[in-house]
This record gives structure tokens, C-alpha cells and sequence, in this order.
């Protein structure tokens, strides 16, 4: 016998004395530091908002004497974003003071316990009071504490180019009135302008939480009343004809090749293509995507400047599935800031969130990332109101505009609608099945706690 | 060889002195590979140690407080998954396609065909392959999705030739990674098989020719069994690293489209990374550890079975 245990006694402790030191003094847990982490476009032109977070850093830098702000830019897709800093959250040795998040994801990281609650701090901010009920609530966690304070918001619609529509004969104030419309008008553009896809609709896991989202939610909320989550019965709901039907919709765009090659559909790249280069060469006639598009196309900061961009591209509000009232549907969404739970500096944190939302910081976010605005004094602004074309036009669907179920489980459910997406719209599966295997899956996903509305 | 032979004699000194002795000696023995040890456990065990213990437990990214200690419950769930069936049965492929009779083979073959080939020839083709191999992994990931995409290298030829163009990583990506794979670590089996048939005694080749074993008998009778170790060596490498690759199906696919190229380190990142069951991954990796072990036992095996 070998004489190991000697041995594995030394090394064990070695090995305890490395961690634990280790843990008791980290680095960089400087007093005058606060560090501030935020996602960063794939497309490494675009420098929106890292344009505008390093201009209030510096802001703050100077009312904060001998404090410092540092900047950790995630460089990622959404979905490897959220997950880069869920990661550094829980550490107190890698969490950033300040973290960008995004409201889809906001309550579940409220359950994990990763994010601090800012009552006692809002309760003495003035400035609060000047935020719409609805952004209010962007970041309540199910304790009914804020955990976040968000810095605009957006909605969806269509966009369209009206030079293509010229071309094939389609209206440049066209509304359609329901989801056959949308896809006729894009039969139309595939017979009348060959060489041009003509229609996009995200899908897929790629695309991540904007295929759900823009996607298969927009068709979702417009087939009826709580056809994903019911409130009252505090249930996820299978089953349903309205989940049926919207890929349904999805399998014709996809069938009928309406929409872009499936390859490039369901690569992780298209928001990206669509918005650098579908989009400003002209080759796509009807998009549904974001309010923000307009960001990516500005000349300093846009990943591909386009001005023509305001003269060529036509808005209009995504119809109900046959039309029923209010006749449009959107859905809202947004990020906001907040402070992890194992923030060293959270008084610091809490400055610089004050300094992003000062009044004219805050207008200035809005006007370089085309957001929608949060608070009514930014909103009331004329600056704002001229700021970028369009934003009287998606500023106006935020009255219908719904949001996702604010619930822990939700990035979950998402994740297997991405799932059912990407099943229908590579042809390995037809709606129905997809959306039975759905329900399968859910109710593992939320603990059983579905409830079937046939 | 002195110094063995003192060594051995030291040992059998030892053997009859004190207990307390004898420990010391051995701790002495020890010291010099300390900080090997410490380094392994630090960072070989320990890593290890930790997702074992993970595998036991619903840890999860977001969505949850507190983790707590759920039995075998995360493996039921496996087994029950027709998703991570699906991707046990995908590494098979992908294992089998790709190390076996790709990387193993090629390999063999390339060694063989060089061995022959003038100088000039075989440094050009040396250097190609090598070239691929040194590659880093996503390097290598991007180059071949650029090869294999819709507008890719590929089609573009295709074209040239007026063939019918392919889109490969949507209608068999299994079999674009499997190439993928093929390209990129087809050199290393060539080396090991260029140094194991280089030890082949030339005496051995030239009696067997002069009893009339040519081109393939001559192979299978002589030159098989004579490299057979360096087949299992090469063999098991081979499986081991294939089981693994991760990088290069992620760039090139990302398991999709659906989930038709989604091997078991794919789907235990998307289970782990992008759904946040951080316990439920770690268990998918452990039994992917044990489908490595399976493997490497039966290269042993069959390297054990030496005549």
C-alpha cells in the first residue's frame, strides 16, 4: 500500500487554505470604484450604449470627485449575455456595482436572490414620481419590492419599404387589417419584385428572447385573451388554438418562402443581418421588429449609417389574427438598471444610477438609442418628440402594448417556445406537434402548474 | 542504471528499518513531485470533485434562491429526456463518423501513402494537414462554417463545376461537423501512425515480400498487427478528444438547426448555460465522463490483448 494518506492530508490542506484566503480579501475592491456592466452589440459598430454610458461615467466622475467608474462591456448575443452575468452576480469578487438587465429576465434573477431591492432609496427620490405606472413595475419582484429602475421602454410593429410596395403595386400607407393581409401583401412582393425576401419573422432558439418576443408573441397576444399565462388562475395555459395557429403562421411564412432561407432564419446572426444589412440594401420589403431599429442606423454610433433610411421605411402596427379589437397588438419590453446583491460599492451604485436618470441624461438615452421614454417629463419634451422618425408612431402602441408574464419561470417558458419555433420552422415538426410537445415540456417547467384551455 | 540499481538496494534497506523511518524516506521521496500533486487536486480534482457533488443537487443559474440536494433525480431526468437521447445517439454518429472511421483511418491511410511518396510531396502534404491541426478549435469552427454555409466556399465551387449546391449545415449538419472534425484532427493520427510505421523492421517487410505478401495482405497480416498498440493509443485519443469537441459544432451550428447536430457537450452547455440548470448539466457531463470511460476501457482492452 501506498503511504497516501499523508499526502492527501497536506494537499487537502493546501487546498482549503488557497480557497479560503482566497475568499477573505479580494481584489479590486477599491473604495472609489464602481463598476458598472452592460451588453455590448455583436455588431462591433454599433457603439450606442457604450457611447452613452462612458459620457454619464464621465459625467459622474466629475460631481464624484476621486471616484471612478468602470466600465465592463459584455460583448455578447443576448442570450450569452444573461448568463455572463448571472455569473458574475454571484460572487461578490466579480459583481459589477451596476448591471444592465433586461426585464424579461429581471424577476428570475429577483427569485435567485441576485439583485438588491432600491425602496428605501426610491422613496426619497424625487425624480421618481416623474415614471409611468407600467415602468414602475418594469423590475417588482413577487415580494412586491422594486428591484430596478428602467431607462425607456419599447414596442413592435411592422416596418415596410415603401419602394418595394411602390413596385408591387402595395399602398405606402398600408394597414393591414389582419394576419392574411400581412401574409397577401407578402405573397404579392414574392411575385411582383423577385430578389427580395418578403417578410421576416424572427424565429427560433438563435434569435433567442427576440424571436419569442418579436416573433411568436406579437401573433400570440393577437389570438386572444391570456392564451400563454392567466392571471386569475395563476396558471401557464396549453393547449390553446391561438398557440396552434401562431405557428401556424410561422410554418406558412416559412413554406411558402416568404421569409428569409431557413438556414439564415434560424442562425443566430439574423437580427443582426437583418438590421446591418437586409434592411438598408433594400432587399427586405416587411419586417416585424423593435421600436430601436432606428439606432442601428444613425451616423455616429449606427452600425451601418443609412439617412435615406427615414424617407424609405413605412410604419404600421401589427394587426390582431382576424382583426378584432383594439385591431393592433405590441408588446413591451425594456432593460433597467439595478444593483446586485453582492455589490461591494451599493451607495455608489445607487449615485450613478441617479446620474443615468437625470432628466437630461435620461432624454439623452432616449434620443441616441431610440427608446421610448419612461418618464413623462422626457416624454413631454420636444427634443424627444422630433428626436427620431417614427417615435410618435411606436410612442403611440405603447397604449396597447402588453407585456410578458413578469415570473420567474418565464425565461424557462421562453426557451421552449424558442424550441417549438425552431421545430416548425425547420420543418421537423408541424404546428400541432410542436405545440403539443410544448405542452409536454411546460409543466415540467413550471412545476405542473398549467392549466388546458382547448 | 546505477542509479536504479541503488535505488533498488535503498529499497530494500528501507524494507527493514523502523516504521517511523520509512515514512520519512517515503515523504522525501514524495517531496519533489509536491507541487505536482498540490496542482493536480487544485485544479484537476477539485473542478471535478465540485461537479459531482453539483450533479446531486437542482443548482440553478437564475429563477431559484437556495439549492438543495435532489438524489438521482437529475439522471431519471436524463433518461427520460428524449432530447439528451437524441444526443447520446448524435456523439455516437459524430464519434464514430468522425474519429473512427474518418480521422483513424485517413490517418492510417495518409502515414502509409507518405511513407512512399517523394520528399517534396510528402512536406507539402505534412505541412497541409498539420496546418489544419494547429488551427485553434474556433478558428477551425469559423473557417468550416464559412466552407460548408449557404454562400459558402463550397457551393461556390460547386457551381463552378454547374453542380447542384448543398446547404449542408441544414440538411445534414451532423455529417458537415463530422468533416469538420475529420479536417481538423486527421493530422494527428497521421503523425502517430507515421512513427509507428517507421518502427516496423524493414527486415520483416522485405521477408514478407519475398513469401509473396504484397499491397493489402501484406497489410492486414503484417502491418496491422504490428502497429496494433499504436492503433489503440491513437484510437482512444482519437474517441476522447472527439467525445468533447465542443467549439467547432458551437460555431458552425450551435447543436441546430433544431436539434440535429446537438452532441452531449452541446446539449450539456444549453441545459447548464442557456436554460440555467446548472445541476441538471452537470449531471449530463458526469455521464458523458462515463461514456469516455466505456470507451477507453475497450481500447485497453484491446491493447491488452497484445500477442
Amino acid at each position: 500500500m501506498r503511504p497516501t494518506a499523508p499526502l492527501m492530508l497536506l494537499a487537502a490542506a493546501v487546498v482549503a487554505a488557497g480557497t479560503l484566503t482566497a475568499c477573505g480579501s479580494g481584489p479590486g475592491s477599491d473604495q472609489n470604484t464602481v463598476k458598472v456592466a452592460f451588453i455590448k452589440d455583436t455588431n462591433g459598430k454599433v457603439t450606442v450604449r457604450d457611447d452613452y454610458v462612458r459620457l454619464v461615467a464621465r459625467q459622474f466622475e466629475r460631481s464624484h470627485p476621486g471616484k471612478k467608474v468602470r466600465l465592463i462591456p459584455v460583448q455578447a448575443s443576448e442570450n450569452d449575455y444573461y448568463t455572463k452575468i448571472q455569473q458574475m452576480m454571484r460572487s461578490p469578487r466579480t459583481a459589477p456595482d451596476v448591471v444592465y438587465e433586461d426585464t424579461f429576465l429581471v424577476n428570475s434573477d429577483i427569485t435567485a436572490g441576485l439583485l438588491r431591492p432600491l425602496d428605501d432609496r426610491l422613496r426619497t427620490w424625487d425624480d421618481w414620481r416623474q415614471f409611468e405606472p407600467a415602468a414602475k413595475s418594469a423590475a417588482r419582484g413577487q415580494d412586491g419590492r422594486t428591484y430596478g429602475v428602467p431607462d425607456g421602454t419599447d414596442t413592435r410593429g411592422l416596418w415596410f419599404n415603401k419602394k418595394i410596395f411602390k413596385q408591387a403595386g402595395l399602398p405606402a400607407d398600408w394597414r393591414p387589417r389582419d394576419w392574411a393581409a400581412v401574409l397577401d401583401a407578402a405573397r404579392t412582393v414574392k411575385r411582383t419584385v423577385p430578389g427580395v425576401v418578403p417578410l421576416n419573422v424572427f424565429t427560433g432558439k438563435g434569435a433567442g428572447e427576440a424571436a419569442v418576443m418579436q416573433g411568436f408573441e406579437m401573433l400570440l397576444y393577437g389570438t386572444g385573451a391570456d392564451q400563454l399565462y392567466d392571471p386569475a388562475d395563476r396558471k401557464w395555459v396549453t393547449g390553446t388554438r391561438g398557440f396552434k395557429d401562431s405557428l401556424g403562421f410561422l410554418d406558412t411564412v416559412y413554406k411558402e418562402k416568404l421569409g428569409p432561407d431557413v438556414s439564415d432564419a434560424l442562425s443566430p446572426h439574423i437580427q443582426t443581418r437583418v438590421a446591418a444589412e437586409l434592411l438598408p440594401e433594400e432587399k427586405l420589403a416587411i419586417d416585424l421588429d423593435g421600436s430601436w431599429l432606428g439606432q442601428q442606423w444613425q451616423k455616429t454610433g449606427g452600425g451601418r449609417p443609412w439617412p435615406a433610411w427615414s424617407a424609405t421605411l413605412g410604419q404600421a402596427p401589427f394587426p390582431t389574427q382576424h382583426g378584432a379589437p383594439p385591431g393592433k397588438v405590441s408588446l413591451a419590453g425594456g432593460w433597467t438598471w439595478s444593483v446586485p446583491r453582492q455589490a461591494r460599492q451599493p451607495e455608489l451604485a445607487w449615485q450613478l444610477i441617479k446620474t443615468f436618470q437625470t432628466k437630461a441624461n435620461a432624454l439623452e438615452w432616449c434620443v441616441r438609442g431610440a427608446q421610448i421614454a419612461v418618464r413623462k417629463d422626457v416624454a413631454a419634451d420636444p427634443r424627444y418628440r422630433t428626436s427620431v422618425p417614427g417615435i410618435g408612431f411606436f410612442t403611440g402602441l405603447v397604449k396597447v402594448s402588453r407585456y410578458r408574464p413578469a415570473l420567474p419561470e418565464y425565461p424557462r417558458v421562453a426557451a421552449a417556445i424558442g424550441e417549438a419555433m425552431e421545430a416548425v420552422t425547420a420543418g421537423d415538426s408541424s404546428p400541432e406537434k410542436a405545440a403539443a410537445d410544448y405542452d409536454t415540456t411546460l409543466a415540467s417547467l413550471v412545476g405542473g402548474r398549467t392549466v388546458a384551455k382547448p | 542504471m546505477t542509479g536504479a540499481v541503488a535505488g533498488r538496494a535503498g529499497r530494500a534497506r528501507t524494507r527493514g528499518a523502523a516504521p517511523a523511518g520509512r515514512g520519512r524516506t517515503r515523504l522525501l521521496r514524495w517531496s519533489p513531485l509536491a507541487p505536482a500533486t498540490v496542482l493536480l487536486l487544485l485544479f484537476l480534482a477539485g473542478p471535478i470533485c465540485y461537479c459531482v457533488c453539483l450533479a446531486f443537487t437542482d443548482t440553478q443559474l437564475t429563477g431559484q434562491e437556495s439549492a438543495s440536494f435532489v438524489g438521482l433525480a437529475n439522471f431519471r431526468q436524463a433518461f427520460g429526456d428524449p432530447a439528451f437521447r437524441n444526443a447520446v445517439a448524435l456523439t455516437l454518429v459524430f464519434t464514430v463518423v468522425s474519429a473512427l472511421l474518418g480521422q483513424n483511418t485517413l490517418g492510417l491511410a495518409l502515414a502509409g501513402l507518405m511513407r512512399r511518396a517523394s520528399r517534396p510531396v510528402r512536406t507539402l502534404t505534412g505541412a497541409t494537414v498539420i496546418c489544419a491541426w494547429v488551427l485553434p478549435e474556433i478558428v477551425a469552427g469559423f473557417v468550416l462554417y464559412t466552407f460548408f454555409a449557404r454562400r459558402g466556399t463550397l457551393n461556390a465551387l460547386l457551381e463552378q463545376l454547374h453542380l447542384p449546391p448543398q446547404n449542408w449545415l441544414f440538411t445534414l449538419p451532423i455529417l458537415a461537423v463530422s468533416f469538420a472534425n475529420v479536417w481538423r484532427g486527421t493530422a494527428f493520427s497521421m503523425l502517430i501512425y507515421s512513427a509507428a510505421l517507421a518502427e516496423i523492421p524493414q527486415e520483416v517487410t522485405e521477408s514478407a515480400e519475398v513469401d509473396g505478401a504484397h499491397g493489402l495482405r501484406r497489410l492486414w497480416h503484417i502491418t496491422l498487427p504490428m502497429i496494433r498498440r499504436s492503433i489503440g493509443t491513437n484510437l482512444m485519443l482519437n474517441t476522447l478528444q472527439t467525445l468533447s469537441v465542443f467549439g467547432l459544432i458551437w460555431a458552425m451550428t450551435r447543436g441546430g438547426p433544431g436539434n440535429r447536430s446537438e452532441t452531449l457537450p452541446v446539449f450539456m452547455y444549453d441545459q447548464a448555460f442557456l436554460k440555467s440548470l446548472i445541476g441538471y448539466g452537470t449531471a449530463v457531463a458526469l455521464l458523458l465522463l462515463l461514456v469516455g470511460a466505456v470507451f477507453s476501457a475497450v481500447w485497453l482492452r484491446l491493447m491488452r490483448e497484445e500477442v
